[in-house]
């Protein structure tokens, strides 16, 4: 009994080993797809660019400001909100769910952009 | 334009040649450099002048003008990018302006956006140039640069004590009453500026009871007239107040956001934009964005809180000479009993 258990716990020791490897390159190559998937926003002359933009779920986008003027993103429906955002300074923001998220700068509301999650 | 009109324009400009004042004189008073506006209450009807040029000559308490005061606008205090990299020192060239006046201004108004991202700091540098200014009472509005991190809070804490809601009030000077609106808290998307429900009914319980006669100065950081949309240069209910002030005969509109000189003048109602003591910005539409415009460093004096001249005189029949956008061409739009007159992009 003692020797089975030994040769089964022997056989079950690379097989989770390789199951491990398995799990860790599977999540590797997600975050290499989110990575890949994450989006960034150019805030230049008062607009979003792009003002659209289309992110899978669990992406990250960030907003950076180009401009010499402060501005904030500041989701429509009250899901996210930046803290006013000088030159260079960004805000990042991951989203969890699938849907259309419009948002606009506080400061400058005709300045208005969308992510969309799929 | 019908003949006739065209003359009784022409007899209109040539009053104001009596005056002293002619529209040669005007344009070329737009493009001389002073830092902000003085306004003069004669007979009951603001008139504006460039800050050292004339005034306590012409259009000083010398020559009927029951009080003066003075606008200033966007100070941006905190703002160090190359169109203005010290601002704190153009502020103070203003103030000292105010302070070599040969009349002393009865009060200050400051039309906003007193800092560049409503930092303590910034508020406290403002107020300490402020404090170096020989006329105490300075009446303000926020600008949208002073409601960036806490809705308004330190505002109101700083410069609106005993007003209502995000900062409006009113008061009476003189005869005159003025009335201090916000029209930067709680933009909407997509929108322009906004004074929202509370605030208009408010500004018209306000009017209520005051004689049609009572002059009335209306100031408030973003435009409450439609000077461009695209870069949100307006007010989405302005309408609505005008429509509160449309039985009075004298209506004066002072505002400050866009940092150059315009004007337009609608039935009764004069509208008058301010330059900014920070930066200059570009003209509508002549710009990817309103972003702040670098002029030559010799040039930005001159492009800061450069002074328009409204001359506005009581009880004549005066062309009413508009300005459309864009266009640095007149046309007349008809004549009002009173104010008058002369709206022009700067440049």
């Amino acid at each position: 009994m003692t020797r089975r258990n030994v040769w089964v716990t022997g056989l079950a020791m690379p097989v989770m080993i390789a199951l491990l490897m398995m799990a860790g390159s599977t999540s590797v190559a997600a975050a290499d797809q989110a990575a890949a998937a994450n989006a960034e926003v150019k805030i230049d002359n008062f607009s979003f660019g792009p003002q659209t933009v289309t992110v899978p779920v669990g992406a990250t986008v960030t907003w950076i400001n180009n401009d010499d003027i402060p501005h904030t993103v500041v989701s429509t429906d009250g899901l996210f909100k930046s803290k006013v955002r000088d030159t260079d300074e960004t805000f990042s923001y991951t989203f969890t769910k699938a849907g259309t998220y419009p948002y606009f700068c506080s400061v400058h509301p005709k300045m208005t952009g969308k992510v969309v999650v799929q | 334009m019908p003949d006739k009109k065209q003359a009784l324009i022409d007899q209109q400009l040539q009053d104001l040649n009596n005056d002293g004042v002619d529209r040669r004189g005007f344009l070329k008073c737009m493009a001389w450099a002073g830092t902000g506006l003085v306004w003069t209450m004669s007979g009951g009807i603001p008139v504006s002048r460039a800050f050292a040029k004339g005034y306590g000559q012409d259009a000083g308490k010398g020559k009927g003008a029951d009080f003066s005061f003075v606008q200033i606008s966007d100070s941006h205090i905190g703002f160090n990018k190359p169109a203005n990299p010290d601002v704190t020192a153009t502020l103070q060239t203003a103030i000292n302006k105010i302070n070599a006046m040969p009349h002393k201004p009865d009060f200050i108004i400051h039309t906003g956006d007193l800092s560049q991202l409503s930092k303590p700091s910034e508020f406290d540098t403002l107020d300490q140039a402020l404090k170096g200014a020989s006329t105490k009472q300075i009446y303000f509005v926020p600008g949208e640069h002073d409601m960036l991190s806490d809705n308004g809070e330190q505002y109101l804490e700083r410069y609106g004590k005993g007003t209502k809601g995000s900062g409006w009030y009113s008061f009476d000077h003189k005869g005159v009453h003025f009335v201090g609106l916000v029209n930067v808290a709680n933009l909407k998307a997509g929108g322009m500026g906004s004074l929202g429900h509370e605030q208009l009914e408010w500004f018209e319980a306000d009017l209520k009871g005051r004689s049609a006669s009572t002059p009335i100065v209306l100031f408030a950081h973003i435009p409450l007239w439609t000077i461009y949309p695209d870069w949100g240069w307006g007010t989405d209910d302005s309408e609505q107040a005008l429509s509160y002030v449309k039985r009075f005969g004298s209506v004066t509109v002072l505002n400050g956001h866009i940092h150059q000189v315009m004007q337009k003048v609608e039935g009764k109602v004069s509208f008058h934009t301010a330059m900014s003591t920070a930066f200059p910005q570009p003209e509508p539409g002549k710009a990817p964005s309103a972003g702040p415009m670098k002029v030559p460093a010799d040039r930005l004096q001159r492009v800061l809180g450069i002074t328009d001249v409204n001359y506005l005189v009581s009880g004549r029949s005066l062309a009413v000479v508009d300005s459309p956008l864009g266009d640095s061409g007149s046309s007349a739009s008809g004549t009002a009993p009173a104010p008058a007159v002369v709206g022009s992009t700067l440049g």
